[in-house]
């Protein structure tokens, strides 16, 4: 029987993550601008708040503020649904991510496939809004997503395989205890780190691989047409995205929790191991915003070839070189 | 869990019927990925999370998004569903709902009689799942590999990039007059949707 404190501690759980990943989604926006400023040698939003801090604040106030319009042209059902598809997909992702040992909101046997169709689910907010939007920028914009991200889930999945051949689970939780008796995947699965660090850019549309909107070709692509909180939430829905592949990227193959623990017990390393996981995470999210200050955006029949012709052939051979060692191992 | 399936249950064929019914294809698709979600939750309930997590990935996730891909390109608009419902006249409905009302009477007799009812089996992890079909089944895997092969190769040689032809020497038609290739076809490809469209 489920008792009062098991409800208790699972509610807590889950307003915890959702609080966390909301929290760091908003904040993203001020860290992005920030950290764009600071390696572009300027200043970035500053005059707000302490630091600039409240740019964040004035900003949503400015969405919230500002007329929502619907296009007469649109589709408005469709055109309604999808902004909340990105949010409701990425959020519902955050379940099945570990925080610290036993605490998760949903254990599930097959986490990691669930994480791999949540995101699948999330291709539909970009190509219906798109559609929808019944303008010509946004359908290639959509177009573009559509390709795009399907090329790359493909190998988004098999990158991920060389994990749950070696740790024998799709569960994460058992992901990261496998880490903690052995070594971080990232050494033995360095083809596999990679290769999920490109898709899970490619999933989250994030520069380089930003060409759904491509700002200087397409107006904003797939949501020119969206304005004040629709756009609000493919903006937070981007960085929520951006904040849950660096949280995987942690937990897969850099032992999500685990970390010094300074001889601590009890609550005190639990709490030790959020910070840890905290930590990874914001490198990560980091290096997708270095990134972005980093590369050019390259032509999009170039994104095509280098999935279909390079990433993909190159997880094949890392599952296949993996499935062999652990073939031999196991005898 | 049995409430969880009846509600699943119920939202699949609510949705399929919605998505039988939708003259706008975007709409109809849209009513497809919602009955096979359910469809995926039914999985789930009863035991079988591996197959529940394909069915999303595979069926609503990539396969859909192909279908509206397509329907995308199509730019069908108003003029396709006025079409749509000049075909759904009530006695197409006949054939389907009488096949359809057999598979119903059969599925009443199941369930209404006594030790043929729906047990919902013990959870199946993925291992077994991938046990099984390397082990007994590993035939029907290859042979579905084999298949899949030789429909890459098919999608690869129809799309391979031929020599430039122009279609007007090809098929006779002229691709710069509106309607000339599909003989006054209400639907056609492009400019069918104009500014308005729902």
């Amino acid at each position: 029987m489920i008792s009062f404190k098991d409800i208790v501690a699972a509610v807590l759980t889950v307003v915890g993550v959702l609080f966390v990943a909301l929290t760091i989604a908003a904040g993203l926006i001020w860290v992005e601008r920030r950290l764009l400023a600071v390696w572009q040698d300027r200043y970035g939003p500053n005059r707000v708040g302490p630091l600039g801090l409240f740019q964040v604040l004035a900003d949503t106030i400015k969405l919230l503020a500002k007329e929502d319009w619907i296009p007469p042209f649109a589709d408005k059902p469709v055109f309604v649904i999808a902004p909340a598809i990105v949010m409701i997909t990425v959020l519902f992702s955050f379940a099945v991510l570990p925080v610290a040992r036993n605490i998760v909101i949903a254990d599930l046997n097959v986490g990691l496939l669930y994480f791999l169709a949540m995101s699948s689910m999330g291709v539909y907010s970009i190509v219906l809004g798109g559609w929808a939007s019944d303008n010509k920028y946004s359908l290639l914009g959509a177009l573009r997503a559509s390709a795009q991200m399907i090329s790359y889930e493909v190998f988004m999945g098999l990158s991920l395989m060389g994990v749950v051949l070696v740790a024998g689970s799709f569960k994460l939780s058992d992901v990261v205890e496998w880490q903690n008796r052995n070594v971080w995947f990232v050494l033995p699965q360095f083809p596999g780190f990679v290769l999920f660090l490109i898709a899970g850019i490619a999933e989250t549309r994030r520069l380089p691989f930003d060409l759904p909107e491509a700002d200087s070709e397409l107006v904003a692509g797939f949501h020119s047409e969206y304005s004040g909180m629709k756009f609000g939430m493919f903006f937070v829905g981007e960085y929520l995205g951006v904040t849950l592949v660096s949280a995987l990227i942690a937990v897969l193959f850099f032992g999500g929790w685990l970390g010094p623990v300074f001889g601590l017990a009890g609550w005190a390393r639990t709490a030790l191991g959020i910070v840890w996981l905290l930590v990874k995470t914001f490198l990560f999210i980091g290096f997708f915003i270095l990134l972005r200050a980093a590369l050019p955006r390259p032509r999009f029949d170039q994104l095509m070839s280098w999935g279909w012709k390079w990433m993909l052939p190159l997880a094949l051979a890392n599952l296949l070189v993996t499935g062999a060692v652990v073939m031999t191992m196991s005898k | 869990m049995d409430w969880l399936f009846y509600i699943a249950a119920v939202v699949a064929v609510g949705a399929t019927l919605m998505m039988l019914t939708r003259q706008n294809a975007v709409h109809a698709l849209l009513y497809l990925i919602v009955s096979l979600l359910a469809v995926a939750v039914v999985f789930f309930v009863l035991g079988a999370p591996f197959a529940a997590a394909l069915e999303v990935i595979i069926y609503a996730g990539a396969i859909m998004v192909l279908f509206i891909f397509v329907v995308m390109l199509l730019n069908v608009g108003p003029r396709a569903g006025e079409l749509e419902s000049a075909w759904l006249t009530p006695t197409v409905w006949a054939g389907p709902a009488v096949l359809a009302a057999i598979l119903a009477g059969e599925i009443v007799y199941i369930l209404s009689s006594p030790g043929l009812g729906i047990e919902p089996a013990a959870e199946i992890p993925p291992e077994r799942v991938g046990l099984a079909l390397y082990g007994p089944y590993l035939v029907a895997v290859e042979l579905a590999s084999m298949l899949l092969l030789g429909g890459l190769v098919g999608a690869y040689h129809l799309g391979r990039e031929d020599r430039v032809r122009l279609e007007t020497a090809t098929h006779g038609v002229h691709t710069d007059v509106a309607g000339s290739d599909s003989g006054g076809d209400l639907v056609r490809a492009g400019s069918d949707r104009t500014a308005g469209a729902a």
